[in-house]
């Protein structure tokens, strides 16, 4: 019993100025959604400004030349929505979602902020949001425990000279050395409608939002020629398993095991994807079935993919040991599914509970208009092409089970693996 | 070459209503609410049982929480493995867990799997095995998630400074999955008789959202759960009153700690308060959204933070409103002056017609996007009978949202924010923060140690 997966439509124009429009209409509910992503990350980010790309994208709501400190958020919470950005290892996005009849508000707004940005821009609001930003990193990586892995993670995995080897963060010292002037080439090299993709999705008539981004976005001037990223692409496998142990102010050990898989949107990055999911989606998977019930070894045990479209991706399992286990228990069980994964290769119905799951998830996904608008985004900025959308529940069902024991064997092997393994400090600090 | 430089008005709003739903009671005592959508083909299942944390005695602490956990790791029929394998054949991800007031059992899947899928979840409610490895091991994973908490300094905060609040006999005082010692002493057979005691019709509510036919839903729900006759017995007599009635500050010492987790409140108000949207809006001027006073004060004027707000915890009993914020070490004793400062601000004046009109575009606006999805309209109606709320409650929630004027939020922030019994908890370096807590009027410094939640 099956039924065809829902499409979506989507519709694609690159105006004069480069921006890439993408429009995708649902009039079932007064919601519109607002989205752009600039395509500049931390993997852009010069030497000695590490964490400048997420400090910049504070400063977008810091106001434009016709809109004051913070009211962008004002502006778009009376106006009834919600809103926010985010900063990404190559990527920055701005998003908001609006009752439909405030599409033009949120037009505008991000108008005002790629048009004319730099006059708002002073270097108090600068210092506030560096400070800001300090206790952002605080919050989410050094008062928090395991808090450094996404930092230590992407350190571990590529070479030095790769632009995704640095943290996303930032540190201290590159945080504090920030300037203005810094704002400022930032904002004229990479905050350009030729390095932007704007998507609208939900309810509003094409003609009509097709009129209002002539208007607020037609007269920003195309931008001048950008830095290129060094090259990105790695040999196929780490060709060693690299192993870092930090002792932390935890209670229990955690592994995060990393392998390099495909990049993101390359024919074989679909069986990568499969096979996370089969290694640690859901209470069947591989890794809790294993690991979480049979053997006890893990209180959670799960697997992810970063999605990452330039050069390669990495699979990371993500396991925290059950309090008394040691932690070379853990990593011996893990280890231990991954090479049963690795000679066996997954079952045949498991290839279908794990295809059933990404089609539930991926028509679950459509119903937010800013979750429709966010991937739509992101396949017209990485692959030039939004509608992408629609054809990913079939190019995983294309993907056979040759290729998924093939990919097994070949990306999640002894050779390509890289842990970071967090223990409890040998003496911990007790309490006065 | 420039872009237009005048605001947009915005254009003519158009309609929007939350979407209509049947409440039927099925002989049995269940009741049965169906709200057809159709947008994309999907559905949510949903059983809620009005049966929570509330229900239980102190000395069991954990146990709805444990059993709801538990209805996921095996029925009578398949073991923990199969049963998952079953959800996965489906596509869907099954979802039980316990809450203050109520204990869930959810689901969606693409509608032509309805039929399966209900009856599994169905079958989950009604006869879960409690297994005892599957239990023994969930346990354990509560047990871990508690030692885990003891070194992560927002959780700890959040789940301590609640817990305080409360009288040390009321089941308030521990949290609502258990604290070590209770959940220690829970088993498979507690599990067992908290189900057959207190799992039946009459307290559950199937509800159903998505691409479906009201009658078809009815028909497969009898065929699944029309026979189920458990006869469920519960109480609860809950004992929400504060415990400490002066101000109060305490500190949980965290050696070398960057930033203090701090929390400012006092029990707040039951969800049946009359008042309940003057209280809301109230909140978002004070709290609630990005744009509120604490935040605006604490973040985007003094740099002290990445964020400030402030919530009422919305239960059947009296929850917890409470500050939160994480702040640099340094700034501990300022941060907690200037929310002190704009809480006694929110009392002594109503706030000005700016910021009314804001909190109320802001919540009256926003409403539709908070039901974009079938599960989110689900859990929105299983909480009208959880929480005790009227069937037109959403149907009228934004014309009350519009009639609460400035008055009506100054006399909420006099009845319901309370400067003379402020708690107040800091988890940070108590070596570099003490000093600056001893602030008038908010009562002496308390040293706590982690463990003393069973005092």
């Amino acid at each position: 019993m099956t039924s065809p997966t829902p499409t979506i439509p989507v519709i694609a124009e690159r105006l004069p100025n480069g921006l890439l429009l993408t429009l995708s209409p649902d009039r079932t509910a007064p919601i519109v959604a607002v989205n752009l992503w600039y395509h500049v990350g931390s993997a852009n980010e010069r030497e000695g400004r590490t964490g400048f790309a997420h400090l910049f994208e504070h400063m977008l709501f810091q106001g434009s030349e016709h809109v004051a400190a913070n009211e962008h958020f004002e502006l778009i919470q009376r106006a009834g929505g919600t809103l926010n950005g985010s900063t990404w290892l190559d990527r920055t996005n701005y998003f908001e979602t609006v009752p439909s009849h405030q599409l033009e508000l949120a037009l505008w707004l991000e108008a005002d902020r790629m048009g004319r940005l730099l006059p708002a821009m002073t270097q108090e609001k600068l210092d506030t949001q560096r400070d800001v930003v300090k206790n952002e990193r605080r919050w989410s990586v050094d008062n928090q425990p395991y808090g450094s892995w996404w930092e230590r993670l992407p350190e571990l995995c590529f070479p030095s000279t790769h632009p995704f080897h640095h943290s996303l963060m930032g540190s201290m010292e590159d945080l504090s050395a920030a300037s203005l002037d810094d704002v400022a080439e930032f904002f004229r090299t990479y905050y350009t409608p030729d390095n932007a993709v704007l998507t609208i999705a939900g309810d509003f008539d094409v003609a009509e939002a097709r009129a209002l981004v002539d208007r607020h976005f037609g007269w920003i001037p195309h931008g001048g020629p950008r830095p290129a990223l060094p090259p990105m692409d790695l040999p196929p496998t780490f060709g060693s398993s690299a192993r870092l142990v930090v002792a932390d102010d935890v209670a229990v050990p955690r592994v995060f095991l990393a392998c390099r898989t495909p990049a993101f949107g390359t024919e074989e990055s679909y069986a990568s994807s499969l096979l996370s999911a089969m290694l640690g989606t859901g209470r069947g998977s591989w890794l809790h079935r294993t690991l979480v019930r049979e053997r006890q070894l893990a209180s959670a045990a799960t697997a992810f993919t970063y999605d990452l479209s330039k050069g390669s991706d990495l699979l990371v399992i993500d396991a925290t040991a059950r309090p008394g286990v040691d932690v070379a228990q853990l990593e011996a069980g893990i280890a231990d599914v991954l090479d049963e994964l690795v000679a066996d290769g997954p079952q045949v119905a498991e290839r279908e509970r794990v295809l059933a799951q990404v089609e539930t998830d991926f028509v679950t996904a459509l119903q937010g208009a800013g979750d429709r608008a966010d991937q739509l985004s992101r396949f017209a900025t990485y692959f030039g092409d939004p509608d992408l959308i629609n054809r990913q529940v079939p190019r995983y069902r294309a993907v056979t089970d040759r290729q998924l024991r093939d990919t097994a064997a070949s990306r999640l092997n002894r050779d390509n693996r890289a842990s970071l393994v967090f223990v409890p400090k040998a003496a911990p600090e007790s309490a006065s | 070459m420039t872009g237009p430089v005048v605001r947009p008005a915005p254009g003519a709003s158009r309609p929007y209503h939350f979407p209509r739903f049947e409440r039927t009671r099925l002989p049995n005592g269940m009741e049965l609410v169906v709200a057809p959508v159709r947008r994309l083909p999907l559905t949510s299942i949903r059983i809620v049982l009005d049966l929570g944390a509330r229900h239980e005695l102190r000395e069991q602490a954990g146990v709805a929480a444990l059993t709801a956990a538990a209805l996921a790791e095996g029925t009578t029929r398949l073991d923990a493995a199969a049963l998952a394998e079953e959800f996965e054949r489906l596509g869907g991800t099954l979802a039980t867990y316990s809450t203050w007031d109520a204990t869930h059992a959810r689901t969606t899947v693409l509608s032509h799997r309805l039929e399966p899928a209900l009856a599994l979840v169905a079958e989950v409610v009604r006869t879960p095995a409690f297994a005892e490895r599957e239990v023994d091991r969930l346990r354990g994973e509560r047990l871990a998630e508690l030692l885990e908490q003891k070194s992560e300094p927002r959780g700890l905060a959040d789940e301590r400074f609640s817990s305080w609040l409360y009288r040390p006999t009321s089941r308030l005082s521990l949290p609502d999955g258990g604290s070590e010692r209770t959940v220690s002493r829970l088993s498979a057979a507690t599990c067992r008789e908290w189900h057959a005691e207190r799992f039946g019709p009459a307290l559950a509510s199937v509800v159903i959202v998505g691409d479906v036919d009201p009658e078809d839903v009815e028909t497969l729900v009898l065929g699944v759960l029309g026979d189920w006759t458990a006869r469920p017995v519960r109480k609860a007599t809950v004992d929400d009153v504060q415990r400490t009635l002066e101000p109060t500050v305490r500190v949980l010492h965290r050696a070398g700690a960057p930033q203090t987790e701090l929390r400012l409140g006092h029990v707040g108000p039951r969800r049946a308060t009359p008042d309940y949207f003057d209280v809301v809006v109230m909140n978002a001027i004070l709290g609630g959204v990005f744009n509120s006073r604490i935040n605006m004060n604490l973040r985007e004027r003094n740099a002290f933070t990445y964020g400030a707000f402030s919530s009422f915890d919305w239960r059947r009993d009296a929850g917890p409103f409470v500050v939160s914020t994480a702040v640099a070490t340094a700034v501990t004793g300022p941060a907690v002056r200037e929310i002190i400062s704009e809480l006694e601000r929110m009392r002594a004046a109503p706030p000005t017609a700016d910021e009314l009109s804001l909190a109320t575009s802001y919540l009256d606006g926003v409403f539709p996007i908070r039901f974009e999805t079938t599960d989110a309209i689900a859990g929105a109606i299983a909480s009208l009978r959880t929480l005790r709320l009227p069937d037109t409650f959403y149907d009228t929630y934004r014309d009350r949202i519009r009639d609460v004027t400035l008055e009506s939020v100054g006399e909420a922030a006099q009845n319901h924010i309370h400067l003379d019994r402020m708690q107040v908890l800091a988890v940070g370096d108590r070596d570099q923060i003490a000093a600056s807590l001893e602030i008038p009027g908010l009562g002496p410094l308390r040293d706590v140690v982690e463990d003393d939640d069973e005092a």
